[in-house]
C-alpha cells in the first residue's frame, strides 16, 4: 500500500477504477461458484431448512379457531369472562351462523379436536352440537337451543377456552411443553400429577450424557487398538466394529431383551454359577439400565470411527520421542498422545450425543417407564394424539437445547477442535 | 368439463363391464397374520373375479392417522382403503380425513335381506367406519406357575391380587382399558365406570388401585410383547389382543390359558380416505362392498381368531384353515367367553384421552 498516495486512484487500462473492476471480476467468480453449489443449496433449503421452519411455525400457529368461527371470535371480544356470566344472545347467534357453515364444510369436529387438547370434553361438544345445529330454529333465540343441545355451552369454562385460543397465534403449546398453563392469575406450573415434559427433558439430557460417556470409555481403547495394530489384524477388528452397523436395529434391540431379561441368558448364567439366587434375579431391562446398555451398543461405532480416523493420523514418532526423553508409558500417553486424540473425542462425543438425544425406538422397546426419552412423547403426539402443535413445541425445545449445548461445547472445547479424520 | 364426463363415463363403463383397464388399489393394513387373513379372505377372491385389479398392500396402519393427515396436507392421497381401529376412525372422521359412508348403499345387505345398518348394528360407531372384526383386549396367564399352588385366575381382579397370584404382570403402556379394569376391581359397577373416571376422585381411585401392582408390572407398547413375555416366563399374567394369545396357545402350544373375564371389546375396520378422485373411489367402493359382505367376514375367521362384525356372519364361522380346529369357541364373541365383557366407550375416550394420557404418563414416570 506504500506506493498508493492519497488522491491517486489506480485504474485499469480502459480507465475504470481498479477496485471496482476487481470487485466485478470477483462477483462473477462468486456467482459462478454459487451456481455450482446451487443444486445442493436448494436441496438443503427444501428438505432441511423448510421443514424445520414449518415445524417452528406449527408450534405457535392457531388460526383454526378464527378460520372456523370468524363471527364468534369477533363477538366474543366484547365479552368479559370476569363477569361470571356466559356470553349473551348475540354471541350465540354468531356461533350459530359460524357452525352452520362449519358443519357444511365438516370443519367443526376438527376445531373440536384442536380445543380438546386444552379442555377435555370439547371434542364431543362440537361433534354433538354439529349434529343438532341443522335442526335448530333459524329464528332463534339461540342461547337456549345451544344449551339444550349440550349444557357445556352454559359453562363459563368452555367460553374462556374459546376466547383464550381465538387469536391466530398461541403460546399454549409452548406453555404445555414447559408443564405450565395459563390460569386466571397468569402463567403457572401445572399440578404435580400432570408435569412430565420437563422431567423427560432432564432425563433425556442426563441419559444421553451417560451414554456418550460410556461409549467413550468403551470406544477409546478399541480405537486405540485399531490404530496401533498391524493392518491385517486391525481390518478384522474393524469388521467386528462395523458388524452391528449391518444388522437391523430391531434385531439388535430384541437380542438385548433375550440377554437382559429376568429369565434371560445373563440372569440364567449368574444363577447357574451361584452368584445370585433364583429369587433375586437382576432387573436389567425395562428401566434406565436397559436403555443405557442397548443404546451404548448401538451408538458405539459412531464413537469408534471418528476416534480411529483421528488416531490413525497421530504419528508414533511423538510417543517414541517422549519415551526417549525419559517419559514413562503413562506420561507419554497422557501428555503426548491423548491431547492429539482430543479432536476425535470431540467429534465422536458430539455425534453420539446428538444421535442419542433424538432416539426413540430403542428406549421405547427396552426403556420401560423410567428409561424413555422426550422423543417418545414427540412420536406419540405426532402419530397417535395428532397434537402436532405440541409435538412441534417439544421438538423446538429439543432443538434449542441441543444448540445451547453446542455453544457451551464450543466455549469449552472449541468447535475447531473437532475432526472427523 | 366435457372431457371429464367422458372419462368418468368411460371408467364407470369399464367397471360395469369389468373391462381390461388395469387398476392399482392400495390397501393399508397391519401386516402379519392379520393382513394375511384379509388377503386370503377378501383380496384374493376379489382379484380372482377382477383380474384387471392389482392390490398393493402397505403395512402402515399403526401410523395411518398421522400419514393420512400429512397426505391430506400435501394434497396427494396415495391410499385407497385404510384399516384402522375404531378410535382412530373416529379421530380421522373428526379431522375430515375419512369419507362418510352410507351403510345401506355402500355396504351389502345380509343374505336374508337384513339391511347392512341393522346387520352391523351398534358397531357402526362412526359415520366413516366400516367394521370388519370384533377383537378383544384380554388377559392370558401361564398355567404352570408353582407359586399359585394349583389355583388359576378366573376373575379380572385376580390380576390385582398379588397375594394369591404373585408374579409379574404385563399391561399396556396407555390408560385405556387399564383404568377401567382398575375401577371395576375397586368396586365400581360396570355401568358407572366412565362416570367415575370423569371425576378427579375417580382418577385418583384408579391410579391408587394400579399403584398396588405398579412395581410388578412390565408395560408393553406392541401387541407382540405380551406373548413373548408369557412364553419366556417373564410375566405370569399379561394383557394383549385375543388373536395373539390364540396364536401363542394353539399354534405355539405354550402352557398359557385365556382369562376372558372383563375382556374389553374393540373394533377394527376400514375407512376410505376423503378426497379420492371419482374413478378410484368407485373402484374402492366396489371392493369394500364385496370385502365386508356376510360370507367374506365369516371367511376371515378361518385364519385368525377375531369375531366377524356382522351378526349374520357368526353362524357361518367354521374351522381354522391350517389347524382344523373349530374357531367358534375361540371367538371373543362366543357366549362362553363373553359372559362378562366390557365395551370400550369411544366417545368418552375421544374426549378424555389427551388429558388422562398426560396424567397416566406422569404417573408412570413417578
Amino acid at each position: 500500500m506504500s506506493d498508493t498516495t492519497a488522491g491517486q486512484v489506480l485504474t485499469t487500462k480502459d480507465g475504470k477504477p481498479l477496485k471496482a473492476a476487481l470487485a466485478r471480476a470477483l462477483r462473477r467468480e462468486k456467482l459462478r461458484s454459487l451456481a455450482l453449489i446451487a443444486p445442493l443449496l436448494i436441496f438443503v433449503l427444501l428438505t432441511f431448512v423448510a421443514p424445520i421452519v414449518d415445524m417452528l411455525f406449527r408450534s405457535v400457529e392457531n388460526s383454526i379457531v378464527e378460520d372456523t368461527l370468524p363471527r364468534t371470535v369477533v363477538a366474543l371480544r366484547e365479552w368479559d369472562p370476569a363477569s361470571g356470566q356466559v356470553p349473551d344472545e348475540e354471541v350465540f347467534a354468531a356461533l350459530y351462523g359460524d357452525l352452520v357453515v362449519a358443519v357444511e364444510e365438516k370443519k367443526h369436529t376438527r376445531l373440536g379436536s384442536r380445543l380438546n387438547y386444552e379442555e377435555s370434553g370439547i371434542s364431543s361438544l362440537f361433534r354433538k352440537t354439529g349434529r343438532r345445529v341443522n335442526r335448530m330454529d333459524e329464528a332463534g333465540p339461540f342461547k337456549e337451543q345451544f344449551i339444550d343441545a349440550d349444557d357445556k355451552w352454559d359453562e363459563i369454562g368452555t367460553w374462556q377456552v374459546l376466547r383464550q385460543f381465538s387469536p391466530p397465534y398461541t403460546d399454549g403449546y409452548f406453555l404445555n411443553a414447559f408443564d405450565a398453563q395459563r390460569t386466571a392469575d397468569g402463567i403457572e406450573l401445572k399440578p404435580e400429577d400432570e408435569r412430565i415434559y420437563m422431567l423427560l427433558f432432564g432425563r433425556t439430557l442426563f441419559l444421553s450424557i451417560v451414554i456418550t460417556v460410556s461409549c467413550l470409555l468403551l470406544g477409546y481403547p478399541i480405537a486405540f487398538l485399531l490404530a496401533a495394530l498391524p493392518l491385517r489384524s486391525s481390518n478384522l477388528l474393524m469388521i467386528l466394529v462395523l458388524l452391528p452397523f449391518w444388522t437391523s436395529l430391531l434385531v439388535r434391540t430384541s437380542a438385548w431383551k433375550v440377554l437382559l431379561q429376568q429369565q434371560g441368558v445373563i440372569n440364567d448364567f449368574l444363577v447357574w454359577t451361584g452368584l445370585i439366587s433364583d429369587a433375586s434375579r437382576l432387573v436389567m431391562i425395562n428401566n434406565q439400565t436397559g436403555t443405557i446398555i442397548a443404546m451404548t451398543h448401538i451408538l458405539l461405532p459412531f464413537m469408534i470411527l471418528p476416534l480411529y480416523s483421528v488416531m490413525k493420523t497421530i504419528s508414533p514418532t511423538y510417543v517414541r520421542a517422549a519415551k526417549s526423553l525419559g517419559a514413562n508409558d503413562w506420561t507419554a500417553f497422557w501428555r503426548v498422545y491423548f491431547p492429539q486424540s482430543v479432536p476425535g473425542i470431540g467429534a465422536g462425543a458430539v455425534l453420539v450425543f446428538i444421535l442419542s438425544i433424538g432416539y426413540y425406538i430403542t428406549p421405547e422397546l427396552v426403556g420401560g417407564t423410567s428409561g424413555i426419552f422426550i422423543s417418545n412423547r414427540i412420536a406419540y403426539h405426532i402419530s397417535s394424539s395428532l397434537n402436532w402443535g405440541l409435538a412441534a413445541a417439544l421438538g423446538t425445545l429439543l432443538l434449542v437445547a441441543v444448540m445451547v449445548l453446542f455453544v457451551v461445547y464450543d466455549k469449552i472445547v472449541g468447535i475447531d477442535n473437532v475432526k472427523l479424520g | 368439463m366435457k372431457l371429464k364426463t367422458v372419462i368418468l363415463a368411460g371408467t364407470a363403463l369399464a367397471f360395469a363391464g369389468s373391462a381390461a383397464v388395469a387398476e392399482d388399489m392400495t390397501l393399508v393394513s397391519w401386516g402379519g397374520a392379520y393382513q394375511a387373513s384379509q388377503k386370503a379372505a377378501y383380496a384374493d377372491p376379489y382379484v380372482a373375479d377382477h383380474p384387471d385389479v392389482t392390490i398393493i398392500w402397505d403395512e402402515s396402519s399403526a401410523e395411518a392417522v398421522a400419514k393420512l393427515r400429512a397426505m391430506n396436507e400435501a394434497g396427494n392421497i396415495t391410499w385407497d382403503l385404510v384399516d384402522v381401529v375404531a378410535s382412530d376412525a373416529i379421530r380421522l372422521c373428526d379431522e375430515g380425513l375419512a369419507m362418510e359412508i352410507d351403510p345401506d348403499t355402500d355396504l351389502a345387505a345380509a343374505p336374508d335381506g337384513t339391511s347392512a345398518a341393522d346387520d352391523f348394528g351398534d358397531l357402526l360407531v362412526s359415520e366413516c367406519f366400516i367394521p370388519q372384526i370384533v377383537y378383544s383386549t384380554t388377559f392370558g396367564y401361564r398355567s404352570d406357575v408353582a407359586d399359585w399352588g394349583g389355583k388359576e385366575p378366573d376373575d379380572i381382579c385376580d390380576v390385582f391380587d398379588l397375594e394369591a397370584f404373585p408374579g409379574k404382570r404385563a399391561l399396556e403402556k396407555r390408560p385405556i382399558n387399564n383404568m377401567e379394569w382398575a375401577l371395576l376391581c375397586d368396586g365400581v359397577a360396570k355401568e358407572d365406570v366412565y362416570d367415575v373416571l370423569e371425576t378427579d376422585e375417580g382418577l385418583d381411585r384408579a391410579f391408587a388401585k394400579l399403584d398396588t401392582i405398579k412395581d410388578s408390572v412390565v408395560w408393553w407398547s406392541a401387541g407382540a410383547e405380551t406373548p413373548q413375555l408369557l412364553a419366556d416366563s417373564e410375566v405370569v399374567i399379561g394383557s394383549t389382543y385375543n388373536g395373539r394369545l390364540f396364536a401363542l396357545i394353539e399354534e405355539q402350544k405354550q402352557p398359557v390359558k385365556m382369562l376372558w373375564d372383563a375382556q374389553v371389546f374393540d373394533l377394527d375396520g376400514w375407512i376410505i380416505p376423503a378426497g379420492l378422485p371419482e374413478d378410484r373411489l368407485a373402484a374402492v367402493k366396489d371392493f369394500v362392498k364385496f370385502a365386508t359382505d356376510t360370507q367374506r367376514l365369516a371367511d376371515q375367521a378361518k385364519y385368525i381368531s377375531y369375531g366377524p362384525a356382522r351378526k349374520s356372519s357368526a353362524p357361518l364361522v367354521g374351522k381354522h384353515a391350517d389347524l382344523g380346529i373349530d374357531m367358534a369357541p375361540h371367538m371373543p364373541t362366543d357366549p362362553n367367553n363373553a359372559k362378562n365383557t366390557f365395551l370400550y366407550n369411544y366417545e368418552w375416550w375421544a374426549d378424555y384421552r389427551d388429558d388422562i394420557d398426560a396424567k397416566f404418563q406422569a404417573w408412570l414416570s413417578q
